[in-house]
């Protein structure tokens, strides 16, 4: 339960947003050429960190934009919101 | 050699004010090195060493928990046992479960308070009513008791519940497994400490893994708080926190950790004499021997290790609890909480090897491993000591995710389970 600065709508509380989880997961370029465990490790294996994780959240019930949050998982603050697209903040 | 609990012993001790019991479980120092160690002291880790002394005479192990036995999701679950499960794997796993728990207070001599009150499963819309139905027929393929219970028959089992056709989620029928119910979930922690120390198991508090220390392709030892522990075979049962650990062995694993909130009523007088479950609308009630209402709510969509929860979870569980017991409206509710659930992609658990030797997982358990306790820690004791899954847990390795072959309990076995 916390607040999420929407890039694009501003200050919004939290069940206003869906989670995409964890973010920068690159899709596959080649997806023929993947092993199994590849497709694996993409489609499955997370990091599922406790502490500072970057995820994906979409605005479902307001603008419905996808961005992307820095979030410390062990106390829910939010450190960084940034666009799709735009290089995440350094750690 | 432990004083064995009787309404002898309770007579006596009476008579001296109870100030005269024996602890329930020593609290060792670590030692420099064991043949094995657990990480995680909840329900599941000490019934792994339970096992692993009393089935696999490796005594010569210990539990080491960061907190204390039974302070994490052990203590934070809503208690309900049932073996209704969909998948043949599933229904063997969870059934071998529920088979022990119908003798486990006698071979503990500690009470677990095992109630088989039954568990219903209510079906809200046509979609509903398919599912529980097949889930039903799968479970008697089985050897699982269950039947079909039509809406009357619904009302009959359990009185208080509006069966009224106007409300959002009609009851349009449910499910029954009268052998499922609920245990004292506290005190099977305890009674497997009790049993595993009386067994030579170190059982050891306040202990945090530091770090997984690795000698090429095997595990060498646990750093701790408390020191560096040798060890040859590490065992994880560390629920929400495994992937943490798994991280410290350079492993990942397919694991998200949610907040699942539970919150308890004020006591009342009995109310409600079964359990009774809703997926569709993510609630579900009982009620202890105490007389709260026990409410188990759903899973924040999201990563976190709060153990909080959010409040418009709860809500929304509320709500559809007053709709189906109008009867709860003035009840006011004494305590909420959060525990920190590891969910897997197919909503089924991992009992497994790893690619690192010496190195197991049991985690994955997600919203719903109270109830396997038992069955879990016996695989996983078999598993630790033969470095092969039993049969029944062949099916939930690692490797599922790589090869495909996932046991999807997911929409089976609905969301809250």
């Amino acid at each position: 339960m916390f607040i999420i600065n929407c890039p694009y709508c501003g200050e919004r509380d939290q069940s206003e947003f869906s989670c995409g989880g964890e973010a920068h997961i690159e899709r596959p370029k080649q997806p023929t050429e993947l092993s199994d465990d590849q497709w694996a490790e993409y489609l499955f294996m997370r990091k599922n960190i406790k502490g500072i994780q970057f995820e994906r959240w979409n605005h479902a019930h307001g603008c419905r934009k996808w961005f992307n949050v820095v979030r410390d998982t062990s106390n829910d603050k939010i450190h960084a919101v940034y666009k799709m697209g735009e290089r995440p903040p350094l750690k | 050699m432990k004083n064995k609990y009787s309404i002898f012993s309770l007579i006596k001790n009476a008579l001296s004010n109870h100030e005269n019991w024996q602890r329930a479980w020593r609290d060792p120092e670590p030692k420099k090195e064991y043949d094995a160690i657990i990480v995680g002291g909840g329900g599941h880790g000490l019934a792994t060493a339970y096992y692993l002394a009393k089935k696999h005479g490796m005594t010569n192990i210990a539990v080491v928990e960061k907190g204390w036995i039974g302070g994490g999701n052990t203590g934070r679950n809503t208690t309900i046992i049932r073996s209704n499960y969909l998948w043949d794997a599933s229904a063997g796993l969870y059934d071998h479960a529920l088979k022990i728990w119908e003798n486990l207070s006698q071979e503990l001599n500690y009470n677990v308070m095992f109630s088989q009150r039954g568990v219903m499963n209510l079906a809200h819309n046509l979609q509903d009513v398919r599912d529980l139905k097949r889930r039903t027929h799968a479970n008697r393929l089985n050897g699982i008791d269950a039947v079909w219970l039509n809406t009357e028959e619904v009302k009959k089992f359990c009185p208080i519940i509006n069966t009224s056709p106007n409300i959002r989620y009609p009851v349009l029928g449910g499910t029954l497994q009268r052998r499922a119910g609920t245990a004292r979930h506290d005190a099977v922690a305890w009674g497997y400490a009790r049993g595993a120390d009386a067994m030579g198991v170190d059982i050891i508090q306040n202990c945090e893994v530091k770090g997984i220390k690795r000698n090429g392709d095997r595990v060498d030892g646990i750093e701790t708080n408390k020191g560096f522990i040798k060890t040859k075979k590490i065992g994880v049962v560390a629920a929400g926190h495994s992937s943490v650990i798994a991280n410290m062995a350079g492993i990942k694993l397919p694991l998200e950790s949610k907040p699942l909130q539970a919150l308890v009523s004020e006591p009342v007088k009995p109310i409600i004499d079964t359990v009774v479950m809703s997926n569709a609308v993510h609630a579900y009630v009982s009620q202890s021997d105490k007389g709260e209402l026990v409410i188990g709510a759903g899973t924040d969509a999201y990563v976190s290790y709060t153990q909080r929860g959010s409040h418009d979870v709860i809500e929304g569980t509320l709500k559809a609890i007053l709709e189906l017991y109008p009867i709860f409206s003035r009840m006011k509710m004494l305590r909420q909480w959060g525990g920190i659930v590891d969910i897997c992609p197919d909503a089924s658990p991992i009992i497994s090897k790893t690619n690192i030797k010496g190195l197991y997982f049991n985690c994955g358990w997600g919203t719903g491993g109270f109830k396997a306790t038992p069955g879990s820690g016996d695989l996983f004791a078999h598993t630790i000591a033969n470095d092969e899954p039993h049969k029944l847990n062949a099916a939930f390795n690692l490797n599922r995710f790589v090869s495909g072959d996932l046991v999807d309990e997911h929409g089976a076995a609905a969301v809250a389970h």
